[in-house]
């Protein structure tokens, strides 16, 4: 922390206290992949659902030679990336970058980044809900029994039932998987295009729940599978021949946004991993 | 069952009363000036106003002085002011669109058509204690106005493109993504909970009229319910607007609208995940729930819009999973309205002692019941083990 500000508060805003709890939690769920761990969520100066969770694994295991980077879904100059940023280097002064290939710690809303990650990397998700099984269970003491006894019925029942009604699996993000062959778990907001990179990859996951209060954890080389039927199998969201408007990628996941010009404006898909993108721009550009 | 009068009450009242008075004004302080609570606690106005479904600053200002910021006090001040006045008429139907934002954002796409505008926002402040506004003077007021004065002057827009702005809603309208704006029974003039009971099944404009002056932290509980777990919202914010809108009502010999003020509010539109297959004939849509209060009051309006969203799905049978209390109509309506649910629930604080009499007699007999019980109980098993014992 710089010698002029902020001397009330300790590195990374955390007490040591809260981060050695947090560092056991997670080490705990390392080891059993996919398990809800339960910590003592501390209060933070930003508000519950905004990005606590994450933010408590990253103050604890950030070091004063890391190197940062912060994305809401996808973007580092979202409003919140900006601002969970700002509170982070504020209280550790660490470097930041929003090149993936550069970061040693990213913390996340809503994505994975599409450049693959290795494993002197780590990727912090925040995580809104936690537990899969409160679609169907959310009663939280019934859910830990369902899945101390692997009792993953209802979840199916409601997979099944979701096919009849609409057609589809109808979970757009968030999608359920089982890791490990053992427990099910949530895979954040993410769309379904980043749910394969979850599986057998080489990067550390660390999931964090603030409001729920919960901790979990993907690590290296885990086998990760999404629900599916034989007769209905996982599928991403990608379509072919879409591409982005920008860089013209055909492998990223896109969103759509509404970009002015002179005739009034017009709707058009880009990568929703704006740095990717940027990168991919700026090597066209060099190249051309 | 009657309750009983308070006897001897009245020099008691009035000296309850009196200590209010005194407790308020006793440490010496200055008495606070209507024009700085409705400049500087703006949220506790526009609350006073929503919930006390009156839009009236400086009397909201008032009420907030009188309850000494108990917000739901403050509101039942101004509702019972509103019960007063004569309903003169009712104001022409007024869009979010006409409203000239100092804030509109959405959730839903990157870039909207106007753009994204941040405006007053207090969502990424960092939450640290601001000591500096401990000691805050009359010069703190002027570097105020310079700065903002800066601020108006670096971000002129251009002009006549600034100030109102298309809607989320009408792009998604056109492609399709969401359901048409519901078709309601041709009514002359919405619904009035005001002036007829509400039953149900109740209309949507009941419904919306109920929650626009309910009280906030009910609807947040029941909507934060239904999304994390004891229901099926899955929202997604497609707008949230703040700022200025027109109020115009039907010129009465000419019936031309004439615009006859503004009102500071705050609307948002909440999409709802792809569950909502409504109609078996029509393709799938996202549903829309929709949410309005006066002043700046993001998370009453972001609150009702999830669970009138939540409500218009259960009503078409389109929710799925857990549908939990938030999808219920009778017990969201009936039990967010702050002045009816603080009233009833303190109401408990009057004398009782009939009805507790009653209890305790029923309590003796119970008690009877019981001895009588246990003594033939006592009797049987005395009789069992000496037949044993034999």
């Amino acid at each position: 922390m710089s010698e002029t500000s902020d001397q009330l508060y300790n590195f990374a805003l955390l007490d040591e206290d809260a981060k050695r709890e947090i560092r056991r939690k997670l080490l705990k769920a390392v080891a059993i992949p996919g398990h809800l761990v339960p910590f003592a969520s501390r209060d933070l100066p930003i508000a519950r659902g905004w990005g606590t969770g994450g933010l408590q694994i990253t103050l604890s295991i950030i070091t004063p030679d890391d190197t940062l980077k912060v994305i809401d879904q996808g973007d580092d100059e979202s409003v919140n990336a900006v601002n969970l940023r700002r509170l982070i280097t504020r209280t550790t002064g660490v470097a930041t970058t929003t090149d993936t290939a550069a970061a040693t710690i990213i913390q996340t809303r809503h994505r994975i980044p599409e450049e693959p990650m290795r494993a002197d990397q780590i990727l912090v998700l925040q995580v809104p809900m936690a537990d899969p099984l409160r679609w169907v269970e959310p009663n939280l003491e019934r859910a830990t029994i369902m899945h101390s006894e692997a009792d993953y019925g209802k979840m199916w029942v409601y997979m099944y039932e979701s096919v009849v009604r609409a057609g589809d699996l109808r979970i757009a993000s968030q999608y359920p998987v089982i890791v490990n062959r053992r427990y099910l778990m949530d895979t954040t907001p993410i769309p379904r295009w980043d749910v394969p990179k979850l599986h057998m990859a080489d990067t550390l996951y660390l999931f964090g729940a603030g409001r729920e209060k919960r901790i979990y954890a993907v690590p290296p080389y885990t086998v990760v599978e999404p629900l599916q039927f034989e007769d209905y199998p996982f599928r991403t969201e990608y379509r072919p021949g879409q591409r982005c408007a920008r860089c013209g990628a055909d492998n990223t996941f896109l969103t759509e946004h509404f970009v002015s010009d002179s005739n009034g404006g017009r709707w058009e898909t880009t990568c929703s991993d704006a740095a990717y993108c940027a990168k991919r721009v700026a090597q066209m550009e060099a190249t051309a | 069952m009657g309750y009983v009068a308070v006897r001897g009450g009245s020099e008691a009242v009035a000296r309850a009363e009196e200590l209010v008075e005194c407790l308020r004004l006793l440490g010496g302080s200055t008495p606070l000036q209507l024009p700085q609570i409705r400049d500087q606690l703006r949220h506790a106005v526009s609350r006073a106003m929503h919930e006390g479904a009156l839009y009236a600053p400086l009397l909201a200002a008032l009420a907030v002085k009188q309850a000494e910021g108990d917000s739901i006090e403050a509101a039942f001040l101004l509702r019972a002011y509103r019960t007063t006045l004569p309903r003169v008429m009712a104001s022409l139907p007024v869009s979010g669109r006409e409203m000239f934002c100092l804030r509109r954002i959405s959730a839903s796409f990157k870039d909207i058509p106007g753009g994204q505008m941040l405006g007053p926002a207090t969502d990424y402040l960092i939450r640290l204690l601001q000591p500096a506004l401990a000691h805050e003077d009359v010069r703190a007021v002027i570097a105020a106005a310079e700065r903002y004065a800066a601020l108006v002057e670096a971000g002129k827009p251009q002009p006549g493109a600034w100030g109102r702005f298309p809607k989320v809603t009408e792009y998604m309208r056109q492609e399709q993504m969401i359901v048409d704006v519901p078709a309601e029974p041709a009514r002359e003039e919405p619904f009035d909970i005001t002036r007829e009971p509400l039953t149900f099944p109740c209309p949507r404009s009941a419904r919306l009229q109920a929650m626009a002056q309910a009280d906030t932290g009910s609807l947040m509980s029941l909507a934060y319910s239904s999304t994390r777990g004891y229901g099926d919202a899955h929202p997604t914010l497609v707008e949230l607007r703040y700022g200025y809108l027109p109020v115009h009502v039907a010129h009465p010999l000419t019936g031309e609208p004439v615009t006859i003020g503004e009102i500071e509010a705050t609307e948002a539109e909440i999409a709802s995940k792809a569950h909502s297959v409504t109609n078996h004939a029509e393709p799938p849509r996202f549903n829309v729930g929709y949410g309005f209060a006066f002043g700046q009051s993001e998370l009453k309006v972001m609150s009702m819009a999830i669970l009138d969203s939540v409500l218009t799905q259960a009503r078409i049978g389109s929710l799925a999973g857990e549908s939990g209390p938030a999808a219920n109509e009778e017990f969201v309506l009936l039990h967010t309205d702050g002045i009816e649910a603080s009233g009833f629930v303190a109401h408990y604080k009057l004398p009782h002692y009939v009805t507790f009499a009653a209890d305790l007699s029923v309590l003796d007999r119970a008690r009877d019941h019981h001895a009588q019980r246990q003594s033939r109980l006592g009797q049987l098993v005395d009789q069992a083990l000496t037949s044993d014992s034999r």
